[in-house]
């Protein structure tokens, strides 16, 4: 090798920064441990850290960093949801995504693409409008747009949708966006470990203990923690966590699957959702079509993928753009989707005094991440609920009080 | 493809069945407390395990028990209501 470039090697005037600080052991006792290193439990750490002075926090993790659904999904950021409840807290998240990159001094590739969730039916026209209606009431840039405007953004859609389910019209989001998972969730985990929250990988909870109702310590796979408090944000092993605390929910886990093409030329820059034929597609900026469908139809524990899957979705895809007839699929995977009752999440105290729930978060968590990681914090903090998460917590069930949020992902009205 | 086995019609692919939800004994309403009934109403034991659940061969309409592991994706036996053996 040359000496020219050699020196850099040898050189100690530019480090190669690290992400995270390895962390050899676990500490005998944390103020906070937080379960799940994906978006939210990192987002969690990072401002309980940053907004509320509170450093001493394990983020424990069974996998990897942002291995579970925060690397699983597809990445779709909005906040055009049914019920008041709904687009407040997902309109706060909106804000806090568009200035993250600077925050984190990181590139999300952030994208803002617009939004369409396209109506095949009168029935489904009529939710889009009623959808824009709450949106506008709130100030979120929401509108109802006929079928031509559609061809206009997208020249390459069928309209007719080989003729089984025409498109008369849609409702449209400018301010849908796309931003790149992974850095997300390594966004907010160099965040949280450079104002000193630990995160240590590969550490498997294995119990919590509880006493007289109250949350006392955690038994990992490397050794036992006390804590009075701790945040569970595990997505689809949340029934696990929650068994080891005795606590009965109304979640259920189905897996959602989504795929991606081989990259091609540019030819979307909007992302479209189709409720009636069960498609989500989106262009990243690496030219991959990013596609999505409904849930599996059966509960599952497994993020193994099925051939079912593409075949229905391409299927459905080819209806509405039948020139992708000769592009190939490249990958699909799955996650595990922890479904509620009433499509919107679980969030807040529990039962058990210190120990938090930020969950339910089933097929609409990617774009809550950062709101999830702030509202969560100050619950956490101040033992008492965010303003925007009341109309989220788990005894709204036993209240019969639900939330009906029928504005998530992959949700048909 | 999965294969799943309708009591009467044998091994099917799964695609013609449809999941019915688990089996679940319903408290009297007369009688239990409302926190009971909001418990049987929405709580599901969500944690992975093996299962009874309803499922329904959709080509013939019939209605039967599957027990079914939700962790490793096996369909343990399936028989129909009241004929469980």
């Amino acid at each position: 090798m040359p000496w020219r470039l050699l020196r850099f090697a040898l050189s100690k005037h530019h480090p190669e920064g690290r992400m995270f600080t390895p962390h050899s052991r676990l500490k005998p006792h944390y103020d906070v441990v937080i379960i799940g290193a994906g978006g939210h439990g990192l987002a969690a750490a990072y401002y309980l850290a940053r907004d509320h002075g509170i450093t001493d926090i394990a983020v424990l993790e069974k996998g990897y960093i942002g291995g579970g659904n925060t690397g699983r999904n597809t990445t779709i950021i909005r906040s055009n949801y049914l019920t008041p409840e709904g687009v407040r807290f997902y309109d706060e998240s909106l804000r806090l995504w568009q200035d993250l990159s600077t925050d984190f001094d990181l590139n999300l590739f952030y994208s803002n693409r617009g939004h369409f969730t396209l109506a095949h039916t009168d029935a489904a026209l009529r939710t889009c409008r009623w959808r824009a209606e709450v949106n506008k009431h709130y100030g979120v840039n929401s509108e109802v747009v006929d079928a031509a405007f559609v061809k206009r953004t997208v020249p390459m859609i069928d309209l007719s949708c080989s003729g089984h389910a025409p498109i008369l019209g849609a409702l449209y989001h400018a301010p849908g966006a796309v931003a790149r998972h992974d850095a997300v969730a390594w966004g907010y985990g160099r965040g949280a470990d450079q104002r000193g929250v630990e995160i240590h990988q590969q550490t498997e909870v294995l119990g919590i203990e509880v006493q007289a109702g109250k949350v006392r310590g955690v038994r990992t796979n490397r050794g036992n923690i006390t804590t009075g408090k701790v945040l569970c944000a595990v997505a689809g092993a949340t029934p696990r966590i929650l068994r080891m605390v005795d606590l009965d929910s109304p979640l259920y886990i189905h897996p959602l699957q989504a795929m991606v093409s081989e990259p091609v030329k540019p030819w979307l820059d909007t992302i479209l959702v189709s409720g009636s034929l069960h498609i989500y597609i989106s262009q990243s900026s690496r030219g991959e079509l990013v596609m999505g469908a409904a849930l599996d139809p059966y509960e599952l524990h497994s993020t193994r993928s099925t051939l079912d899957f593409p075949e229905g979705l391409c299927a459905h895809m080819l209806d509405m753009f039948p020139f992708l007839s000769t592009v190939k699929v490249m990958r699909q995977w799955a996650g595990m989707a922890d479904m509620t009752p009433d499509f919107a999440p679980i969030m807040g105290k529990t039962p058990i005094e210190g120990f938090y729930l930020d969950a339910g978060w089933g097929t609409w968590g990617f774009k809550a991440t950062p709101v999830c990681g702030k509202t969560m914090a100050y619950t956490v903090a101040h033992d008492h609920h965010h303003p925007l998460i009341t109309g989220f917590t788990l005894d709204r069930f036993r209240r019969y009080a639900l939330t009906g949020e029928k504005g998530a992902a992959s949700v048909g009205h | 493809m999965k294969i799943m086995t309708c009591p009467i019609n044998g091994p099917r692919p799964v695609s013609e069945f449809v999941y019915g939800g688990s089996v679940r004994d319903m408290p009297d309403p007369h009688t239990c407390s409302d926190d009971e009934w909001a418990a049987y109403v929405f709580n599901r034991g969500g944690a992975p395990g093996v299962k009874r659940e309803w499922w329904c061969h959709t080509a013939s309409n019939t209605w039967f028990i599957a027990e079914r592991d939700t962790e490793q994706d096996r369909v343990l036996r399936t028989y129909l209501h009241g004929e469980e053996g």
